[in-house]
C-alpha cells in the first residue's frame, strides 16, 4: 500500500469538496462539544460526590425543651440517646452540639452578614446531634430507628438535599447528551452525503482503479480517511471549544461555589479524561459511516 | 486464454438474453476482432471477461481464473491481467500523461523505482516520448489513445480488451491506432477488438467473431466484416 498515494488523494478529496468539508467539521465539532460537555458534567458530579463523601452527615435535632435545658447532654433523654447512637452498628461517630456551640457556628458560617447574624438568638437554634454514618449512601438506617423518640424532634439528612443538587446536574447532563445525540445524527448524515458525492466526483477515478485491478482498499481507503480526518479534525475543534468553554464561562460563573468547596471545579486533567474518548467517538462513528456508505451506495 | 462455454446472460430489465450460449476460444498470442450490431451482445461479452458482470448460464475462463465462480476478493488479480482501451479514452484530465501512465501502477501498489522505470519505456512504445508532461487536453484524439493504450499496457498484461477503440478517430489515426495493437499483440499479447469499422476488419485479415442478436453467427480465421453491413 503506498501511503504517500492515499494521503494525496485524501487531500484532494478535501479540497475538492471544501464546502461540504467544512460543514462536515462544524456538525461533527458541535455534536462531539456537546458531547464532551456532558461527559464533563458527568465528572464532576463522580468529583463532588467524592468531596461530599466524608463530610456527609445527619443531623439529630432536639427538642426545644432539651436544648434549653441540657447543656451537657448528661440527664435524659438526651444521654440515652447518645449512647444508643453511639452503639448503633451503623455509626461511626457523634458528636453533641449544644445551643450555644450551634450558635458559635451559625455565626461563623453568615460572618459576611452581621445583620443577620444580629438577628438571630441562640434559644432559635437546637441542639443536635451529628452522625457521620459508617455508609454514608444511607442514612435512612438513622432517620427511620429515631425519629419520633422522646427529645428528638427533627432528623435532617444532608443527602436529601445532595441528592436535589445532583439530580438537577443529571437532568442538565440528559439534556446536553439529547442535543448531542441530535447533532450527532446531521453530522452522521452529512458524512455519509460528502462520502457519496466524493465518490462521485470521482466516478472517472475509481472506475479506472476498478478497470486495472486496484484492489477495494485502494479503491475506498481514500474515502474512507477522507470522513475520519473530518471526523478527528471535527473532534480537535470540538477539544478546543472545551478548553475555551472551561476557561471564559465554567471556572467564571462557578467560581464562589467552587472556592466553598461546594462543587469539584473542571480541571484540565477531566479535559484531558475526556479528550482521547471523544477522538475516538469520532474516529469510530466517521469510519463506520463512511464504511457502510460505501457498501450501500458505491459499487466496488 | 479465453474461454466461453455455453455461455448465456440475460439482464434482468431486458427479456431478450444479451448473450445466448455463446462458446468461443481465444489462444494465447491471437488477435480477434468482435463485430456486430449494437445491442448485439459485443460490450457484455466484454464485460463478462473482466467479471463486471457474472453469466447467467456457463463458464468464463480467463488465464487460470475461472471468473464466473472465483471470489470477489480475487477480481483485482483477474483485472490486473488484463488492459482495457475504450472509445472515449477515459484519462483523468487534471493529471499528465506520465501521471496518468503511472496511476494504473501506483494504484496496485506498484514501487516507485518500477514506476519511474517502466512509464519512460511504454510511452515510447506508444510513440508519445516527449510528451509525458502534456495534459490529455492538449492532445489529438489518436494521441489520447495512445496514453489510454500506454496505460492499459504498462503492467504488461496477458491481453488486451479494446471496446471500439477507433470509434471517436479519423480513419488515418485509426488506422495508426491499428498498428500499435499489432506491435503489442506482437509481443505474444493477446488482443481482442470489439469494432464496427468495417475497412479496418477488412484490411487487416485477422480472426472475426461476428455476434447477432445474443448469438456467435460466424467466427473465421481470417475474415472480412461481411457484404451488405
Amino acid at each position: 500500500m503506498r501511503a504517500s498515494f492515499v494521503f494525496s488523494e485524501v487531500l484532494t478529496g478535501l479540497r475538492r469538496n471544501i464546502t461540504m468539508t467544512i460543514a462536515m467539521i462544524i456538525t461533527t465539532a458541535i455534536s462531539l462539544f456537546l458531547l464532551g460537555g456532558g461527559l464533563l458534567i458527568v465528572r464532576m458530579i463522580d468529583n463532588t460526590q467524592e468531596l461530599y463523601q466524608d463530610k456527609v452527615e445527619v443531623s439529630v435535632y432536639l427538642t426545644n425543651d432539651v436544648s434549653a435545658t441540657d447543656k451537657t447532654c448528661t440527664a435524659d433523654p438526651c444521654k440515652g440517646l447518645r449512647s444508643a447512637l453511639e452503639s448503633d452498628p451503623a455509626v461511626d461517630a457523634v458528636q453533641f452540639e449544644n445551643r450555644e456551640q450551634a450558635f458559635e457556628r451559625f455565626k461563623r458560617i453568615f460572618e459576611a452578614q452581621p445583620e443577620l447574624v444580629k438577628l438571630a438568638r441562640p434559644e432559635a437554634l437546637p441542639a443536635s446531634f451529628r452522625v457521620k454514618l459508617k455508609d454514608p449512601d444511607r442514612p435512612e438506617v438513622i432517620t427511620q430507628a429515631y425519629s419520633g423518640r422522646a427529645g428528638i424532634d427533627t432528623i435532617a439528612d444532608q443527602n436529601e438535599f445532595l441528592e436535589r443538587f445532583f439530580s438537577a446536574l443529571n437532568g442538565v447532563r440528559t439534556g446536553v447528551f439529547f442535543v448531542a445525540g441530535i447533532m450527532a445524527i446531521a453530522a452522521l448524515l452529512l458524512i455519509s452525503n460528502t462520502v457519496q458525492l466524493s465518490a462521485f466526483t470521482r466516478k472517472t477515478e475509481v472506475g479506472i482503479m476498478r478497470l486495472v485491478g486496484a484492489t477495494r482498499w485502494y479503491t475506498q481507503l481514500p474515502f474512507l480517511l477522507e470522513a475520519v480526518v473530518t471526523g478527528l479534525v471535527g473532534a480537535i475543534v470540538a477539544i478546543g471549544l472545551l478548553v475555551v468553554g472551561k476557561m471564559a464561562f465554567a471556572d467564571d460563573v462557578l467560581r464562589d461555589p467552587i472556592e466553598a468547596g461546594v462543587v469539584s471545579s473542571i480541571g484540565a486533567s477531566d479535559i484531558a479524561f475526556v479528550t482521547p474518548i471523544l477522538m475516538l467517538i469520532a474516529i469510530v462513528i466517521s469510519a463506520i459511516t463512511g464504511y457502510v456508505t460505501l457498501r450501500l451506495y458505491v459499487r466496488t | 486464454m479465453i474461454r466461453l462455454e455455453q455461455v448465456s446472460k440475460v439482464y434482468k430489465t431486458s427479456t431478450r438474453p444479451a448473450l445466448e450460449n455463446v462458446s468461443v476460444e481465444i489462444d494465447k498470442g491471437e488477435f480477434v476482432f468482435l463485430i456486430g450490431p449494437s445491442g448485439s451482445g459485443k460490450s457484455t461479452f466484454l464485460r463478462l471477461l473482466l467479471r463486471e458482470e457474472v453469466p447467467s448460464k456457463g463458464r468464463v475462463y480467463v488465464a487460470n481464473f475461472d471468473v464466473a465462480r472465483m471470489a470477489r476478493r480475487r477480481v483485482p488479480r483477474l483485472r490486473q491481467s488484463i488492459g482495457c482501451v475504450f472509445q472515449d479514452f477515459r484519462l483523468l484530465q487534471n493529471k499528465t500523461v506520465a501521471e496518468n501512465v503511472a496511476f494504473a501502477l501506483e494504484v496496485i501498489g506498484k514501487p516507485r523505482h518500477t514506476i519511474k522505470k517502466v512509464v519512460p519505456e511504454v510511452l515510447e512504445l506508444v510513440g508519445l516520448e516527449g510528451k509525458a508532461e502534456r495534459m490529455p487536453s492538449e492532445l489529438s484524439g489518436g494521441e489520447q489513445q495512445r496514453v489510454a493504450i500506454a496505460r492499459a499496457f504498462v503492467n504488461r498484461p496477458l491481453m488486451l480488451l479494446a471496446d471500439e477503440p477507433t470509434g471517436n478517430l479519423d480513419p488515418d489515426t485509426s488506422q495508426d491506432i491499428m498498428l500499435l495493437l499489432e506491435r503489442i499483440n506482437r509481443t505474444g499479447t493477446t488482443v481482442l477488438m470489439a469494432t464496427h469499422d468495417h475497412s479496418i476488419v477488412d484490411s487487416m485479415r485477422r480472426r472475426v467473431v461476428e455476434l447477432d442478436l445474443g448469438r456467435v453467427l460466424r467466427d473465421d480465421a481470417r475474415g472480412v466484416y461481411g457484404v451488405g453491413r
